[in-house]
């Protein structure tokens, strides 16, 4: 107000120069440290797992208020915010470890409805349709029904049972005589929910949901499956390729008339 | 009363209109204060719902979307288009405080204010002096890099630090170790700089104070032909750069406190025997007239003081 009645002169044109030139550095500084710290907030721990619908991390740092409304409104006391220096997530965002209390995929999804800013996508209206994150069979070594026992249960908890994980049955080589039924998860059914980490009775989980971007892999780009073109093509696709016989070696070898007749025989003929 | 014993702030005004009167803003800032807080409190403590949520967003009756605007404007420029709600809630928001003042916020409704406020009454205790006192303009400077980091790093930045968001949604939804932060901020109003994070840094309060540039309710010193220069109002004020403007204009200068500093705590009105400050409307003009007789009580004392 002072310097608008004054006449301005060098000295006041220097004196704002500097004073100018002060904040600057002193913001350049501060801005520094806290786009450090911007940086490190998108290092999200693997065991926090994002509520359904989050946007992928980057944008969901941009859209997240920190309200806590998804927190308010989630029924079974699932999501908590961040807490400073405590939690891994970014200070105030919502979280939850699937160990703790998985999501329990309320077909409403009112952590959704409730949030103000978009972070939690709207357009996610059926939670099967969620992916928090991908549940992955960390330890095989260890997990019950790999040693060919049936404790099936996270086959059993899952709410997209048979279609998110399948018990796939196999030769139990070491009773050579039983079979082993593999808990396998499907990714493309998986929400992520996490309730087959809770309820795995090993005292460490050996089913684990992890994010996606460490539980998935994309295919390359330059890959083709020949069998999936040639279906999309209803045809095959190089037109007029001779289809020659299959030369499988035969069980009882005779020599002549194309079979394949040992150039060396052992004394004990055996297996 | 002799030089030696500085009387206390407010002594005048307490003895000539009694405590009640004399801190009757102060009372109802923290009364205020005290409401925000506990409408958010009484969720998680008692299980009445009325508010969800903290100060960045809330849902007030299942109706009432409220959202902190600047942390709307961060999320915009780190390259988010927020949903109806959050929109709507940074609306009623940013109205409501570009009608009341929008650092109103500051001293009504901020729950580090009464850190800070604490903070002075012990700085002042101790008898420190001032300490690093950088421009008033300091903090709009601050905000620029907020907004600028926002928009660099695509995050709301300054919700990674800001201490008034760690405290008021620790309170609310656990508070880990942002008890630090307070106690960062306490500590370097006490000893560092007199009044500084309010006053001189907070982007906030610089938003606030921006928001509210054109705002009806202001504080006027209307009376200020009865102000007899005992100063406790330049001495109490945590902005005392926008009192001169007001008190000391004469004739038919506006005597309202127009600057986006005020904060509209109404601490002068307080301390003021005279009763010199009022609250108004930017469009009240009068100037010059005095709502209560002086009773000679007031200027002897404040007469003695300025001795």
């Amino acid at each position: 107000m002072s310097a608008a009645t004054r006449i301005p002169n060098a000295i006041d044109r220097r004196r704002f120069l500097q004073d100018a030139a002060r904040a600057v550095a002193g913001c350049a500084v501060a801005g520094m440290f806290l786009g450090q710290l911007a940086r490190q907030a998108r290092a999200l721990p693997a065991e926090a797992l994002r509520p359904p619908g989050a946007l992928p991390e980057p944008e969901f740092l941009a859209a997240c208020l920190r309200c806590g409304l998804c927190v308010r409104d989630c029924p079974y006391g699932t999501l908590s915010l961040a807490r400073a220096g405590v939690d891994g997530a970014a200070v105030g965002t919502p979280f939850f470890t699937a160990r703790d209390v998985p999501c329990e995929m309320c077909d409403d999804i009112p952590c959704v409805l409730a949030c103000p800013s978009g972070a939690l996508d709207p357009g996610l209206t059926a939670i099967d349709d969620a992916r928090m994150g991908v549940a992955v069979l960390v330890d095989q070594q260890h997990c019950l029904n790999a040693l060919g026992l049936r404790c099936d249960v996270c086959y059993r908890v899952c709410p997209a049972i048979d279609a998110a994980i399948t018990l796939e049955q196999s030769h139990n080589a070491r009773t050579g005589h039983h079979a082993v039924f593999m808990p396998t998860v499907h990714a493309e059914a998986c929400t992520g929910c996490g309730k087959c980490e809770k309820s795995c009775v090993l005292p460490e989980a050996a089913i684990k949901v992890l994010p996606t971007r460490l539980a998935r892999v994309a295919a390359a780009d330059h890959y083709r499956l020949g069998w999936e073109e040639q279906e999309r093509a209803g045809a095959p696709l190089v037109e007029g390729i001779i289809d020659l016989p299959d030369r499988v070696p035969d069980l009882a070898p005779t020599a002549g008339a194309g079979g394949f007749a040992p150039l060396f025989q052992l004394p004990e003929a055996g297996q | 009363m002799s030089a030696a014993t500085k009387p206390r702030v407010n002594a005048a005004s307490t003895a000539a209109r009694g405590w009640v009167v004399a801190h009757r803003y102060l009372i109802l800032r923290r009364l205020s204060q005290t409401v925000f807080l506990g409408l958010f409190l009484i969720g998680p403590w008692f299980g009445i719902w009325w508010v969800k949520g903290n100060l960045a967003g809330s849902m007030t009756l299942e109706v009432l979307p409220l959202t902190d605007p600047l942390v709307l404007i961060q999320s915009l420029l780190a390259g988010h288009w927020p949903a109806l709600t959050a929109l709507i809630g940074a609306l009623i928001v940013g109205l409501g405080y570009a009608l009341i003042g929008g650092r109103v916020y500051c001293a009504w409704v901020c729950p580090i204010n009464p850190v800070t406020d604490a903070a002075h009454w012990l700085h002042q205790r101790l008898g420190l002096a001032k300490g690093w006192q950088p421009k008033r303009g300091t903090r709009l400077w601050v905000l620029g890099m907020v907004l600028g980091v926002s928009a660099a790093t695509g995050t709301i930045a300054w919700e990674l630090v800001n201490p008034i968001s760690m405290l008021h949604r620790g309170l609310i939804f656990g508070i880990g170790f942002a008890w630090a932060w307070v106690l960062a901020v306490f500590a370097f109003d006490v000893l560092v700089s007199r009044r500084g994070w309010c006053g001189h840094l907070c982007p906030v309060g610089a938003f606030c104070g921006l928001l509210g540039s054109a705002s009806l309710l202001r504080v006027s010193a209307a009376g200020r032909a009865a102000c007899d220069d005992c100063m406790e109002c330049f001495a109490v004020c945590p902005e005392p750069h926008v009192i001169g403007p007001a008190l000391r204009g004469s004739g038919s200068a506006p005597a309202l406190i127009l600057s986006p500093d005020c904060t509209n705590c109404g601490r002068c009105i307080d301390v003021c025997a005279p009763d010199v400050f009022r609250f108004t409307h930017r469009f009240n003009r009068r100037t010059g007239e005095t709502s209560a007789p002086q009773s000679p009580a007031h200027t002897r004392s404040g007469a003695s003081r300025a001795a």
